[in-house]
C-alpha cells in the first residue's frame, strides 16, 4: 500500500517537471548533443544532411587554422586581463561607495548605468572616443596629442592598441554588475563583526583582509567564475568595436570564429563550427573546475 | 578597575522623516561601579541599557558627561585603547575562523612592545579557553558549536587580552531556558575567578537579580534605582521598579489612607504611620499574602495552582490593576491553615505582611515613605 503511494507521488513529481524537462531537452540538451555529433562528422552539410565520414578531422582542421589560433589567443588575453582587473576595480569602487555617505545613491546609479545601456550603443560611444575618421582623430587621440604624445589608431591600428580598447571596453561594461553584487555583499556583512574587531584594536587593513574579504569571498568567487565564462563568450562587444570582418582585423574571438564558420562570409561549415564550439566548451569547463578546486582548497569545509 | 560614569548623556538625532525629533537614549547617568563587581543593567527594551554599554565600550560617543576607568578619563579614547572586552548579543564570532583563531584574533592585533611571541599567544589562548571550558573544541568553527559553546568562545575572545572591564550585551538572550540558567552561573564563576569588573545588559530581571552584585534599573534613558538586588526588590523607589522586578509581578491596587488605616476597596487592611488621608497605589508582593480565616483582605477566588514547593492562589479584586491577584503561599503557611479554611462563599481571606506592601503616590508614582504595620 505504502509503496504504491510513493510510486504515484514520484510519478506526479515527474509530471510537474515535464514542461521544464521538455523545454530544456529540446532547446538545450538536444542541440548540445547535436553539436557534439557534428563535430565528429566530416564535411557535414545541413541542407542535404550528408557527411563524408567520421573522425577527428574537424578538430585537427580547426586547431591548425591560424584564424582560430588568433581567436584563442585574443580570447585568453581578454580573459586574463579583464577578469581580475574588473573584479579588483569593482571591489575598490564598492568599498569606496560604502565609505561615502553623501551622493551614494547618485554614484551607485552612475556606476550602474552601463549595465542597462545597449552594447551596440556603448560600442558607438567607444568608436567616437577611439576611432580615427576623416573628420576627427577620436577624443582619446586628441587628449594624447594635447598631452604631447602621438596619436594611435585604436580601431584600425596596431594589435596592442586594439586589444587595449577591447579590454578597456570589457572592463567598463562588466563593472556595474560586479559593483552591484559587491556593494550588496559588503552591506550584508554584519556590523557587529566590525564592532568586535574595532574593540579588539584591529587595523583597518587587517579588518579588510581577515574579516571583510573572507566574508564576501563567495560573492567574489561567483563574480570570477561568471566573469571567466562571460569573457570567454565575448563576441558582440568585439563586433560593436571592430565591425564584422574580425579575422581580417586580427580581433576575432572564439565565439566569433564559431559564428563566422556558420554564417560569416566564409561560412557554411557547421562541422568546423561545432568542433570549435566543443573546444571552447572544454576550455571553459576546465577553467571552472580549476576555480572550484581552488575554492575548495581554501575553504575545506564548505 | 572601578568605572565611573559622570552625568553620562546620549542623544541620538532623529532619522529620515523624524529629523527634528531627538531621541534621548541615556540621560544624566551617574554611577560609580566598584572594582571587581558584577553589575547588571536592567530595563525593558529601548530603555538605553545597550547604549550605556556602548558608551562605556567607546563604540558610541556620549553627547555629554564623562567616563572614567579608575582615575583615567577615557571619554575621548577609542574602544581599542580602553582595555575592554565586549561580548555581543549574537556573539559576533568570525564564522570563517576556528575557535582557536577567533580567540587568537585580538592578540594578533597587538603591536610594538605589546607584541607577543607565538608561544605566549598560544599559552594565553589556551588559558582563556580553559577558563570557559572549551579547550576541547579549539579546531571547530562557530557554526559547529551549540549556542552555549558559542557564547563561551565569545567570552574567551573578550577575556584573552585580560581586559580591565568586561562588557556583555544581553549575553543569555540567545540561549534556551536551561542553558541560560547554566550559563549565567558560568558567567558568575568566571567573573569571580578573574575579578574583572563586569557589566552586563539584560531585560530579564531574574537573570540580573540572580548573579549581579548590583543592579541598575533603567527606563527611557533614566536610571530609576541602583542597588543590591535584594535591596532593590525589598524597597523599590517607585512603581515602575516595583512592577519590573519579581515573578510573578507585584499586585497593584488602588488604595486610600483614611486616618491611620489603609483601605483597599472596603477593607481596612493595614495601619499606616506618617501619612494620612491620601489616595495611593498599593503594591503587594505575591509572597506578601497570608491565608487567614479572619484576614482583613478579601478577594474572589478563581483557582488554586499547586506548584509543588508552594501553592499559588489566583483571585480577583475590583481595585486591582493586574488581571488577577497572584499570591504565593509557602508550604508552612498552607499546612498551618488550609486553603479551605480561608475561603467562604468564594471569597478568600488574607492578611498582608507589612514589609511586602509598598505605597506609591498616585501622581508621581514615587514610593511613599511611611511605616506600614499590621492591624
Amino acid at each position: 500500500m505504502r509503496k504504491k503511494t510513493v510510486h504515484i507521488n514520484s510519478l506526479k513529481g515527474w509530471l510537474y517537471l515535464l514542461p521544464a524537462i521538455l523545454f530544456l531537452g529540446i532547446f538545450m540538451v538536444y542541440p548540445l548533443i547535436d553539436v557534439f555529433v557534428y563535430s565528429f562528422e566530416e564535411g557535414y552539410n545541413s541542407a542535404s544532411q550528408t557527411y563524408f565520414g567520421t573522425g577527428f578531422y574537424n578538430y585537427s582542421y580547426v586547431l591548425h587554422d591560424p584564424y582560430f589560433l588568433q581567436a584563442v589567443k585574443n580570447t585568453f588575453i581578454l580573459v586574463i586581463i579583464t577578469v581580475p582587473l574588473s573584479t579588483g576595480i569593482a571591489l575598490l569602487i564598492s568599498i569606496g561607495l560604502q565609505a561615502v555617505k553623501p551622493l551614494r545613491e547618485l554614484l551607485q546609479t552612475i556606476y550602474f548605468l552601463p549595465y542597462v545601456t545597449n552594447t551596440l550603443a556603448v560600442g558607438m560611444v567607444f568608436m567616437i572616443l577611439f576611432k580615427k575618421t576623416a573628420y576627427s582623430e577620436g577624443l582619446i587621440n586628441l587628449l594624447i596629442t594635447w598631452l604631447g604624445g602621438t596619436g594611435v589608431d585604436f580601431i584600425d591600428g596596431p594589435y596592442w592598441a586594439k586589444m587595449f580598447v577591447l579590454c578597456f571596453y570589457t572592463v567598463w561594461v562588466v563593472m556595474p554588475f560586479k559593483i552591484l553584487i559587491l556593494t550588496g555583499a559588503l552591506a550584508g556583512v554584519d556590523r557587529q563583526y566590525y564592532h568586535a574587531a574595532r574593540v579588539d584594536g584591529t587595523s583597518k587593513f587587517r579588518i579588510f583582509m581577515r574579516i571583510t574579504l573572507p566574508m564576501i569571498s563567495p560573492m567574489i568567487f561567483y563574480l570570477v567564475i561568471t566573469g571567466f565564462i562571460g569573457a570567454f563568450k565575448a563576441y558582440s562587444d568585439v563586433v560593436a568595436l571592430f565591425g564584422t570582418n574580425l579575422n581580417a582585423a586580427q580581433m576575432n574571438t572564439m565565439v566569433g570564429y564559431v559564428y563566422d564558420m556558420l554564417y560569416g562570409d566564409s561560412g557554411g561549415y557547421p562541422s568546423y563550427a561545432s568542433a570549435a564550439a566543443i573546444i571552447l566548451f572544454a576550455i571553459i569547463l576546465t577553467i571552472t573546475c580549476i576555480n572550484l578546486l581552488i575554492r575548495l582548497k581554501n575553504q575545506p569545509d564548505s | 578597575m572601578k568605572v565611573v560614569l559622570e552625568n553620562l548623556t546620549k542623544i541620538f538625532p532623529g532619522r529620515d522623516r523624524k529629523k527634528g525629533e531627538k531621541v534621548v537614549a541615556v540621560s544624566h547617568f551617574n554611577f560609580e561601579i566598584p572594582d571587581g563587581k558584577l553589575i547588571g543593567l536592567l530595563g525593558p527594551s529601548g530603555c538605553g541599557k545597550s547604549t550605556t554599554l556602548n558608551l562605556i565600550s567607546g563604540l558610541v560617543k556620549p553627547t555629554e558627561g564623562r567616563i572614567f576607568f579608575g582615575e583615567d578619563d577615557v571619554t575621548e579614547l577609542p574602544p581599542e585603547n580602553r582595555g575592554i572586552g565586549l561580548v555581543f548579543q549574537n556573539y559576533a564570532l568570525y564564522p570563517h575562523l576556528t575557535v582557536r583563531q577567533n580567540i587568537l584574533f585580538p592578540l594578533q592585533n597587538l603591536k610594538g612592545k605589546d607584541k607577543l611571541s607565538k608561544e605566549e599567544m598560544d599559552r594565553k589562548v589556551m588559558e582563556a579557553a580553559k577558563l570557559v571550558q572549551i579547550d576541547e573544541l579549539m579546531e571547530r568553527r562557530p557554526r559547529e558549536l551549540s549556542g552555549g559553546q558559542q557564547q563561551r568562545v565569545a567570552i574567551a575572545r573578550a577575556m584573552v587580552k585580560m581586559p580591565k572591564v568586561l562588557l556583555l550585551d544581553e549575553p543569555l538572550s540567545n540561549l534556551d531556558a536551561r542553558l541560560r540558567l547554566k550559563t549565567r552561573e558560568e558567567i558568575r564563576r568566571i567573573q569571580q575567578e578573574t575579578k574583572i569588573t563586569t557589566i552586563f545588559v539584560t531585560h530579564d530581571q531574574e537573570e540580573a537579580m540572580s548573579i549581579s552584585d548590583m543592579i541598575v534599573v533603567m527606563k527611557e534613558g533614566v536610571v530609576h534605582q541602583i542597588g543590591r538586588p535584594q535591596e532593590v526588590y525589598d524597597s523599590p523607589v517607585n512603581l515602575f521598579v516595583a512592577k519590573f522586578l519579581g515573578t510573578p509581578p507585584i499586585n497593584v491596587f488602588q488604595g486610600t489612607i483614611r486616618g491611620d488605616r489603609l483601605y483597599i476597596g472596603g477593607d481596612a487592611v493595614l495601619s499606616v504611620d506618617g501619612v494620612c488621608d491620601k489616595e495611593v497605589y498599593v503594591g503587594v508582593r505575591p509572597e506578601g499574602f497570608v491565608l487567614q480565616k479572619e484576614g482583613a483582605f478579601g478577594c474572589h477566588l478563581n483557582r488554586v495552582e499547586v506548584m509543588g514547593r508552594d501553592i499559588s492562589v489566583v483571585s480577583a479584586h475590583k481595585e486591582c490593576f493586574n488581571e488577577t491577584v497572584r499570591s504565593i503561599i509557602g508550604t508552612e503557611t498552607r499546612s498551618d491553615i488550609g486553603i479551605d479554611h480561608a475561603v467562604q462563599d468564594g471569597i478568600v481571606r488574607f492578611s498582608l505582611i507589612p514589609h511586602k506592601v509598598f505605597l506609591f503616590d498616585r501622581e508621581t508614582e514615587e514610593r511613599i515613605e511611611a511605616e506600614v504595620r499590621s492591624l
